[in-house]
């Protein structure tokens, strides 16, 4: 850590460091494009991967904390930019560096109101155009008056914003076209069998041929951040849930560890094994539901009730320990809300001995068959490198070839010690992202079955202060969601409530790359691809 | 009058009052035999073919599926054909929460439906905000913008929970006088006057 201080003090004496979990930079507005490139080229950096931009209200000044990670050294480093100009905020856009940060500065503006110099598309994310205020701000009005339900359409533009800064330093903004003046512009979504959701698509179309897509997010968009800064730790607990409903016990862990660490509570082995069974099991399910829905997509409907039988079996013993069959609440601060159930153990078992002869039956049926292989191979390519540069994390990732599964990379919980093997593919196409997730689905049958014989006995839960106070501080942690990275970004100012809790999500960047991928393809592979990039339309827009 | 399904004996119901009031309401001018007659026809085939809008925001929608798939088997009832465009559907199963941005969607779906339409508010979030109430984009409950027929608690609810909706939504198609008053549709005109949208004549 010492020598990347050493290379960034050199070149920007401005740089002013903390030393915490991990190296933070805070660098002035002016030095940031020139750091930030810095950063990403420099060949003893390499900070290739964006994980996110936290946007900040610290109320004398608003800013932003970057979050970078180096695939090539698996180093991590935050930079933290600020401004204290409320009614004026501005900050250069690194747009142009890294393919995701256009679309985190439009979440950022979105929230925050901070407007990003040079970035190409400065609109606003989730919220319509005539929203009132910016919801995250510590001085926002929330009264229902303010921004009332509307009842006529929305109102739509052609347009988008550019802000630039002149030679005198005054901000101009001025509009571009979002497609080109004579484009087919089609409309897919919000409502749409095939999108998986509510999202939406503006896709200007060639005939049969997509030339641009603008993805339009928002449309469930519950403002899970903000609810949980007026809310007490255990109580934020819940929206894990229903963020991706499939990988409701990740997210969980992910939120439980990050209050655990900041709070110094150790838990229990036996808590620690449960979690990763749950995990495990939520992957199992998760992925199940995928080849289903996916194949459905695809026209193959019998498929769905193949890949929900294994599903429902994994629902039963989730039914059994946590008493839902979806949006759980498992895990709290300190280990589980309950005990195993009696017969976990052997449910278990039992599940996984079908899981190999239902993937044989599931290749038999589908990945084998012609008209799959027409519609999924060498549809939708997304390179390694543009995968880093999107964030394309989880199974989308590592079917790009790149390994950035956070259970290996930075291992959490009890994973250092499971042997299991990250699956990885180069082809980067449709079928790769299929495949990747069949492979995952024997691998964490794998790592199961070396916990289901080993349950240690002790407490699942360990006392927890009723009044749960955090440290002043600020913590970043990751794991494995069953899509990707999940991060949560959390900072404290010594109360009951979280100050900022930032939710880092991969289907954001997987609903981004849409766009990419789809160019020049035809519009029924949009269908494909978008399906086999797996994203919850909640857990984009949180 | 006793409204009942083939499968579920009229004391299992937990609700039988409200159905009642709602036959004594329709039945109160007295129904014509041969209209009357006419109407049980009708509604025994309505009822027994209720066809829902693919529609879901959020997680209910996933226990939709499972509604939809071999264990739970919908297809049992008459409910299986899902259809992806209002135009084909009888009703909608609002899964999921409604936000500020989703709302006028919602209502054009609603207003594509063809009569006679029903909606269930599926979950918690549909029928009142739910965990979400108090969040600066969520609509606190669909009935702000569209009437609803069912409401349906739990979060998401169980799907046996919306066998037990939609069943009830069924027996009060059952009792509905399609050609005798067709009070739902002055319930309706009522509803929009009520909630207007600028620049469309309802």
């Amino acid at each position: 850590m010492a020598d990347i201080q050493e290379i960034i003090a050199k070149l920007f004496p401005q740089a002013v460091f903390e030393e915490g979990d991990i190296l933070t930079v805070e660098i002035p507005d002016a030095q940031w494009h020139d750091l930030a490139k810095t950063l990403r080229d420099n060949a003893e950096l390499s900070f290739d991967f964006l994980k996110t931009i936290v946007g900040m209200d610290w109320v004398e000044k608003l800013g932003c904390i970057y979050y970078l990670t180096s695939t090539k050294y698996n180093t991590n480093i935050a930079v933290k930019v600020t401004t204290e100009d409320r009614v004026n905020p501005a900050i250069t856009s690194i747009a142009d560096l890294w393919h995701i940060a256009g679309m985190y500065e439009r979440e950022v503006y979105d929230f925050f109101g901070i407007v990003f110099l040079n970035n190409p598309d400065m609109r606003r994310l989730f919220l319509s155009i005539d929203w009132k205020g910016y919801p995250l701000r510590k001085d926002y009005d929330a009264s229902p008056e303010t921004n009332p339900v509307p009842d006529d359409n929305e109102r739509q533009s052609d347009f988008t914003n550019v802000y630039t800064r002149d030679a005198d330093g005054k901000i101009e903004c001025h509009e571009e076209r979002i497609f080109a003046e004579n484009d087919f512009v089609v409309n897919i979504g919000p409502q749409h069998p095939a999108t998986h959701g509510v999202l939406r698509f503006r896709t200007a179309v060639d005939g049969e041929t997509i030339k641009k897509i603008d993805v339009y997010m928002g449309y469930i968009h519950r403002g899970i951040e903000k609810i949980c800064e007026n809310l007490t730790y255990p109580q934020t607990l819940h929206f894990m849930d229903r963020l991706d409903y499939f990988s409701a016990h990740p997210y969980h862990h992910c939120l439980c560890m990050t209050i655990e660490e900041a709070a110094g509570i150790q838990i229990s082995r036996r808590a620690q094994v449960i979690r990763v069974m749950m995990d495990e099991l939520s992957r199992i399910a998760s992925h199940c539901l995928f080849i289903g829905t996916f194949c459905m997509d695809l026209g193959a409907t019998t498929m769905l009730f193949y890949a929900l039988r294994v599903r429902e079996q994994i629902l039963d013993i989730m039914d059994k320990t946590c008493g839902a069959r979806m949006t759980f609440n498992y895990e709290c601060i300190g280990g589980v809300m309950q005990d195993l159930a009696p017969d976990f153990a052997d449910d278990v078992r039992a599940l996984l001995e079908i899981i190999p002869k239902n993937l044989k039956e599931y290749d038999k049926l589908f990945t084998g068959n012609v008209i799959t292989k027409n519609r999924m191979e060498g549809v939708g390519v997304l390179g390694r490198e543009e995968a880093i540069s999107w964030g394309v994390t989880g199974p989308s990732g590592r079917a790009s070839g790149w390994a950035c599964d956070v259970r290996k990379t930075t291992p959490y919980s009890i994973y250092p010690e499971l042997d299991f093997e990250e699956v990885i593919r180069h082809e980067g196409d449709s079928m790769a992202r299929f495949q990747v997730r069949m492979g995952e689905i024997e691998q964490s049958a794998k790592i199961l079955a070396q916990l289901v014989d080993n349950i240690p006995e002790g407490e699942y839960c360990v006392k927890v202060p009723k009044v749960l106070k955090l440290p002043v501080g600020h913590w970043f942690r990751t794991v494995e969601g069953c899509r990707g990275t999940f991060g949560v970004y959390l900072e404290s100012d010594g109360t009951v409530n979280p100050y900022r809790l930032k939710l880092v999500t991969p289907s954001l960047p997987a609903a981004a790359v849409v766009d990419t991928l789809t160019r020049g393809g035809k519009i029924a592979d949009l269908i494909t691809i978008g399906g086999s990039l797996d994203y919850i339309v909640p857990d984009i827009d949180r | 009058m006793e409204v009942t399904t083939k499968s579920m004996p009229y004391e299992a119901w937990k609700d039988n009052e409200y159905i009642e009031s709602l036959v004594k309401e329709l039945q109160e001018n007295g129904a014509n035999v041969v209209v009357g007659s006419f109407d049980k026809l009708i509604n025994w085939g309505r009822s027994n073919s209720i066809w829902p809008l693919t529609f879901a925001t959020s997680c209910c929608g996933i226990e939709f599926v499972s509604l939809g798939a071999a264990r739970y088997d919908m297809a049992r009832f008459g409910w299986e054909v899902a259809r992806s465009s209002p135009r084909q559907a009888d009703f909608i199963m609002v899964a999921g929460t409604i936000v500020h941005r989703m709302a006028p969607v919602l209502r054009r779906l609603y207003d594509q439906l063809a009569e006679p339409k029903y909606v269930i508010a599926c979950g918690a979030c549909a029928v009142s905000g739910g965990p979400f109430k108090k969040s600066y984009h969520v609509v606190m409950g669909v009935d702000k913008i569209i009437p609803v027929d069912v409401y349906l608690p739990g979060c998401p609810p169980r799907p046996e929970a919306m066998i037990y909706a939609i069943m009830q939504l069924s027996r009060k198609i059952k009792v509905e006088k399609f050609f005798g008053g067709v009070n739902r549709q002055e319930k309706q005109e009522e509803f929009l006057k009520n909630h207007p949208i600028e620049g469309v004549e309802d």
